[in-house]
């Protein structure tokens, strides 16, 4: 236990780290996931193979697998193209380090995964939506995209808060992934505290409470901006 | 003012109009009967595109609908339409449900919007609930501001699909009142209705469709009191 008390202020900054990397992943993966949902719904056929190449490839691979993919496969790629232009086009060196920062590689690996996953509950919750909202829209003249945004969205929106924040969860739990890259969130600071104190249980317990507190918090968060949704439906 | 030809409409293999040729008139309502799944309510929504037609030809005002250069969403426009289920928008109040149109298609201000939709919530005698949402309103009210909704654009034509059908019976009669009032100013009409007072009291001219055709047409006297197709009679004898 006296491990645990002197290096808890260490856990804590880790669990800072882990709901700031949530954050902003989810953050950045609404944005591109409510572009690549409604691109799966979209009538131009290309716009839809792609998004549905993109979520396919996201939700059918792990996400370990994606970490791994954007922090080492990136910056070799970044090597080889320029290797390329170099020699073929006789382009000026730019770039003289390849490595991503390890917060970049994160932020990345990350939002594009959630983006896979948000897509799907937009596409969900706007399919949700009575086919008869989109036809009283559009037969009073709208285009399907003034009637997507002022008719469709605001309903869908409030149908896929629940999803949304469970996918929320599951992104704070997965990012403990990021440890294998080195990225000291949650998880990491655990391994760093235990490697140096040989002090397992009590830490991993620990590490296990704040991630409990934290979904355990959100989830109370969701049910509360649920409710408030449904009364002023 | 609507010019119908050669119309029809299959669901993949399920024929749902078999040639359909029709004409309305401007300020002519015309009422169109005849039992569940014979296409009157897939020959409205063809009228303003909602289902795309397999073969034939609809002008709007002599437009074609059905021409690629045509700008559907200003047809549409023009075209208002009242819907069985209503289909208010369920986040937006009474008044908002009526002035979103006017905004977004007709670029009006929110000014002239709001008083525009507050003068058709008069007109239907609801300017009291302008700021109601509509599950707080009853199925009547509902379609009452659906039918303001659609005023809103200005149609040259209203297009009503089965709008009493799914109000209880003693919200009927508000509704019919509004519709009577409409075509007693000369609005153009085509009305899918089991309202057999309303045809006969309001209609111009009867349409009795079966199996996707128009198989019997005339005026309200006629068709209620000489009907001559066997189906009519046998339709007739059946909700009389």
């Amino acid at each position: 236990m006296e491990v645990v008390k002197q290096t808890f202020h260490i856990l804590l900054i880790g669990a800072g780290v882990t709901l700031q990397i949530t954050v902003i992943s989810v953050a950045i993966g609404c944005v591109l996931g409510l572009a690549v949902g409604l691109a799966r719904l979209s009538g131009i056929r290309m716009l839809r193979l792609a998004a549905t190449a993109y979520v396919d490839f996201f939700r059918g691979t792990p996400l370990l697998v994606q970490i791994f993919i954007v922090y080492y496969g990136l910056p070799y790629l970044f090597k080889e193209i320029q290797a390329y232009l170099m020699a073929n086009f006789d382009m000026p060196q730019i770039l003289t380090t390849y490595a991503l920062p390890v917060f970049l590689a994160a932020v990345i690996a990350c939002s594009l995964n959630s983006a896979a996953y948000i897509a799907e509950i937009f596409r969900a919750g706007v399919q949700s939506i009575e086919k008869g909202q989109m036809e009283a829209a559009r037969s009073l003249g709208m285009t399907s995209s003034q009637a997507m945004r002022f008719v469709i969205l605001p309903q869908a929106v409030k149908r896929v808060i629940p999803p949304l924040g469970n996918e929320f969860i599951a992104m704070l739990k997965d990012t403990s992934l990021l440890s294998v890259i080195g990225f000291e969130e949650l998880t990491r600071k655990g391994q760093l505290i235990v490697g140096q104190t040989y002090v397992a249980f009590p830490v991993w317990l620990t590490v296990a409470f704040l991630y409990l507190a934290m979904t355990f918090c959100f989830s109370r968060l969701v049910d509360y901006a649920e409710r408030r949704l449904k009364t002023g439906d | 003012m609507i010019r119908v030809e050669n119309l029809h409409k299959s669901f993949g293999k399920l024929k749902v109009l078999n040639g359909i040729d029709c004409r309305v008139a401007p300020r002519e309502v015309v009422v169109v009967i005849g039992p569940s799944g014979s296409g009157k309510s897939t020959f409205l929504r063809c009228i303003n595109l909602l289902e795309k037609p397999t073969l034939g030809q609809i002008y709007i005002d002599g437009v074609s609908l059905l021409d690629p250069s045509t700008d559907i969403n200003a047809i549409r426009a023009e075209v208002g339409m009242v819907f069985q289920r209503f289909n208010l928008f369920p986040h937006k109040t009474a008044l908002e449900n009526v002035s979103l149109a006017p905004m977004q298609v007709r670029n009006l201000s929110r000014q002239e919007a709001g008083d525009l939709a507050g003068s058709l919530l008069k007109k239907v005698g609801l300017i009291d609930k302008a700021g109601v949402y509509p599950d707080q309103l009853s199925g009547g009210q509902q379609q009452r501001v659906a039918i303001a909704r659609a005023l809103a654009m200005k149609p040259k034509v209203m297009l009503f699909d089965e709008p009493t059908s799914a109000l209880d019976p003693e919200m009927v009669g508000e509704v019919l009142a509004v519709m009577k009032d409409l075509a007693r100013e000369g609005m153009t009409m085509v009305v899918v209705t089991h309202e057999m007072g309303f045809a006969r009291e309001v209609g111009d001219r009867v349409i009795f469709m079966d199996e996707g055709l128009m198989v019997e047409e005339g005026t309200p006297e006629k068709i209620f009191q000489e009907p001559e197709n066997n189906r009519l009679k046998a339709f007739l004898s059946k909700i009389l």
